[in-house]
């Protein structure tokens, strides 16, 4: 296992270094740069500000520059927030990202897991044909869609949820945007709950145990459910990315100060270090986040251990 | 070993959690569901009061709670009043410091930090006389010193000021901005701690309203050495206006609180201002209507309708100092040396139905480049009060005369930068053209900076939406827009007669014959029409009913220290 871990380790930091150039050369090559306003800079002023943030600098240079503050944690000064530095905003921006995706995520297993097996152990019943037909409803229509709906009904009609912001940070802000990051979730999920389940349910092993008479509790909870819940994890990998990119949108429509919305702006803005940072940000996350999985896999799947 | 439960008709039914599942199941849902509501707790706070004071004005009732919440729109980039730029930052600076001069809630310029001044008689000298009661909010005095202090950090190139060059008037300050002098040259000084010189290279009669810009405002100078960049962090900084900074959320909030060392804090009302950064304006709109917001910075575009029916009184909708056009670019063809295809273009749009039909939020329609401003009477062009057929009629004949018809066309390519709004305005602009003279127009939109580079090159625009906010309620903010030497002069006209007129009206103390200069400077470019006038801005808000002392200006500027709640 540990052998495992260290090749993981070893392999992530090419991919790493590759991430972070590729970003470094793509928003650079973007048209526009951060210092372009509508009331234009005169020369010098320009040129000042250029020096000051080491623009002119020729571009392996400032590449190098970035990698070693890099390694000392220093993610560089945002362009366009100027009292901050990038450091300061993924640290204020990731928490609530976190709480955000984390809960939705947590949200989504808990639920999708738990309707989809409901519907394979009814396979075929009225209970089932409303749990999908539920999960299609959930995958076809965007977040977009359903953001602005809930808000108008929870928030601006019924008054009982707030329609946006963080507040004072208090948990009635991040219900109404769990629950649409969520519902995606619940539905793919409980579909792929359903159907491995249906598929392990008929599986010889599982027969084998019915013939012994095992309780069927014991059956569905401590022999079924292990591997009904093989796809799901391999499903959590792509399923982290949408949340994560999924969260983009649901930050800028409740107004949440989280990476995603650090994200899109620093881009509109041509905010480079704060868009390097993000994307070095999410590059390690999403790294070390495959590598969970993978150990996870292993301990869900003994014939798959290393 | 246990003993199976008895075999029921529905297959996969002999789970013995037939029962247990449901019962279990809605059990997980019950609790659930509970969990949910008691995170929400009950419905959502708003602005309640419980009791009133009685007072203000004509005796109606205060709020108990003097909380404002506020949108701005977009994140400030700097809360540095020096390196500030953009609507939000000047936004929230306002209520944050205090400049020499000041402004009423309908513009007019008052005292602010200055209680009175005398200007020379040659226009260049002004003094400024500062209050004995000025205070910053740590308790000491605001003292000449800290607005030399703060106008030499604005000039100084190590400051990265990007809108210094507003201060140019002022002498020595371009010298300075440009690095080749030192900013203790510049032309300011106080002779004592209560008298504040300015000394300018030319008059400006405008000085007044740019001394309200955030670039001249003081700075408390040992916050500045002792903090450096970090000054401006909740905590650290200190202001000399009406409220100061209690917290800062990036993307998400702002707090400020009430000064009470501020020379006036007697009659500020507001305890707290909430300031909220909401990019979308329909995400604003909906929190306007929850009642989280008391104030909106926009309202989204196709909601118009919606809200004047629901909203109609809550919709503030005012003139702005703004002009929206479309530039044409002189440099290359069509539009070089083609005076008449120029004003044909220009004749050709029927601005009624632009402001009407299109964006019909109230804006009105140009004729003319400067906006109503103070002082100065606009200039139109004569077929201004013409009806459309006989200037569609005019047009077409000068568009033939210009070489075109409907066997050889103009092909012409119209740029904004992507948005709803300007995409309606650029179709309608296009089919009117086409059903007048048969123009072919191709519609292209680019992202908003690529966009101002494209426009700034000047290598491919032909037909390109523009538009100018003014800096100060003065002619001259939209005057000089059009000077050859300026940059942002998207269209490349250079006409030497348009700069010595403009170049003139700045020497010119003598308020009538400056106003005079620029008219005439304001014909000439009429005349040759590099740039077709659409429509002058309107600001628009929604505010609640309770929010009371809100008026609206050409500059749409708000202090919210002239705001209080009434009891609702």
């Amino acid at each position: 296992m540990l052998n495992f871990a260290i090749r993981r380790f070893l392999g992530a930091i090419p991919t790493l270094l590759i991430l972070i150039g590729l970003a470094f050369i793509l928003i650079r090559l973007a048209p526009g740069g951060p210092f372009d306003a509508e009331k234009q800079l005169s020369p010098e002023i320009e040129a000042n500000l250029r020096l000051a943030y080491h623009l002119d600098e020729p571009l392996y240079r400032q590449f190098g520059r970035y990698l070693g503050n890099l390694l000392r944690g220093d993610f560089g000064p945002s362009f366009q927030y100027r009292d901050f530095s990038v450091t300061e905003l993924i640290r204020s921006g990731f928490p609530v990202s976190l709480r955000l995706g984390g809960l939705a995520m947590l949200l989504g297993l808990v639920v999708g897991i738990f309707a989809g097996s409901i519907a394979a152990l009814r396979q075929n019943t009225l209970t089932d044909y409303a749990v999908m037909t539920a999960s299609m409803t959930g995958i076809s229509i965007p977040n977009f869609v359903m953001a602005p709906v809930l808000i108008l009904l929870f928030a601006v009609h019924l008054n009982w949820l707030p329609a946006g912001g963080l507040g004072d940070g208090d948990f009635r802000h991040l219900v109404l945007p769990i629950i649409v990051l969520a519902l995606p979730q619940i539905a793919y999920i409980a579909r792929l709950t359903r159907g491995s389940m249906i598929e392990v349910l008929r599986s010889d092993y599982i027969r084998t145990a019915r013939a012994q008479g095992l309780p069927e509790r014991t059956i569905i909870i401590r022999h079924a459910l292990k591997p009904a819940l093989l796809p799901v994890v391999s499903y959590l990998g792509p399923a982290t990315a949408a949340v994560i990119t999924g969260s983009v949108v649901i930050e800028q429509i409740f107004g949440l100060p989280g990476l995603g919305r650090y994200f899109v702006q620093g881009a509109l803005n041509r905010d480079y270090t704060l868009v390097m940072g993000v994307v070095v940000f999410y590059g390690i996350l999403i790294i070390s986040f495959n590598f969970i999985v993978d150990v996870v896999y292993g301990y869900l799947d003994p014939r798959q251990k290393r | 070993m246990r003993r199976r439960r008895p075999h029921h008709h529905r297959p996969f039914c002999h789970c013995p959690f037939h029962h247990e599942i449901r019962g279990r199941y809605a059990r997980a849902c019950i609790v659930f569901t509970l969990v949910l509501f008691a995170a929400c707790g009950g419905p959502v706070e708003n602005n309640d009061s419980v009791g009133g004071l009685v007072g203000g004005v004509a005796g109606t009732e205060l709020a108990e709670r003097q909380v404002l919440h506020k949108g701005i729109g977009a994140e400030p980039q700097t809360l540095d009043p020096h390196r500030a730029e953009g609507v939000p930052s000047a936004n929230i600076l306002r209520d944050l410091f205090e400049g020499l001069v000041s402004e009423a809630p309908n513009g007019t310029l008052i005292p602010g930090a200055a209680q009175r001044w005398t200007i020379s008689p040659d226009g260049k000298t002004y003094t400024f006389f500062l209050r004995e009661d000025g205070r910053w909010s740590n308790g000491d005095p605001v003292t000449a010193a800290d607005f030399v202090y703060g106008l030499r950090r604005s000039v100084d190139p190590n400051t990265l000021s990007q809108y210094s060059s507003i201060l140019y008037p002022i002498e020595n300050a371009e010298a300075i901005v440009l690095g080749q002098l030192p900013p203790d040259k510049l032309g300011v000084s106080a002779p004592d701690s209560l008298t504040f010189v300015i000394r300018l290279h030319a008059p400006a009669p405008y000085l007044l309203g740019l001394l309200t810009h955030s670039t001249a405002y003081p700075v408390h100078a040992p916050t500045v050495e002792l903090h450096g960049r970090r000054f401006v962090r909740p905590g650290n900084l200190v202001s000399n206006g009406a409220y100061r900074l209690d917290e800062w959320v990036v993307q998400s909030r702002m707090k400020l609180v009430r000064n009470e060392k501020y020379r006036d804090d007697a009659n500020t009302t507001i305890d707290v201002v909430y300031l909220y950064p909401i990019e979308n304006a329909d995400a604003e709109l909906k929190r306007y209507r929850a009642s989280e917001l008391d104030i909106t910075e926009g309202i989204p575009y196709q909601q118009l309708t919606w809200i004047r029916a629901h909203l109609g009184d809550e919709f503030r909708v005012s003139p702005y100092l703004g002009s929206y056009y479309f530039g044409l670019n002189v440099t290359r063809p069509p539009f070089k040396d083609s005076p008449k295809l120029r004003q044909a273009l220009a004749m050709a749009i029927d601005r009624d139905i632009i402001t009407m039909r299109i964006t019909g939020a109230g804006e009105i329609a140009a004729y003319g480049w400067v906006p109503p401003v103070a002082n100065y009477q606009g200039q139109q062009p004569e077929w201004a009060q013409w009806t459309q057929e006989r200037r569609n009629e005019e047009a077409r004949r000068l568009y033939r005369e210009a070489g075109y018809s409907t066997s050889k066309p103009l092909e012409v390519e119209i740029m904004y930068n992507t948005s709803e709004n300007h995409k309606r305005v650029s179709i309608a602009i296009a089919s009117m053209w086409k059903q007048v003279l048969g123009v072919k127009a191709r519609l292209a939109n680019q992202e908003w900076k690529v966009f101002l580079e494209t426009r700034k090159r000047k290598e491919k625009t032909e037909v390109f939406r523009d538009g100018w906010i003014g800096d100060y309620n003065d002619a001259f903010s939209f005057a000089q827009l059009m000077h050859s030497a300026n940059e942002l002069n998207g269209s490349g006209w250079v006409n030497p007669a348009y700069d010595a007129l403009v170049d003139a009206a700045t020497l010119e103390s003598d308020m009538l014959k400056r106003a005079a200069l620029m008219q005439e400077a304001e014909r000439l470019l009429l005349a040759d029409m590099p740039i077709i006038p659409i429509y002058f801005y309107v600001s628009k808000h929604l505010v609640k009913p309770w929010v009371g002392g809100y008026q609206s200006n050409i500059m749409d500027h708000h202090y919210s220290k002239n705001f209080y709640i009434l009891k609702h």
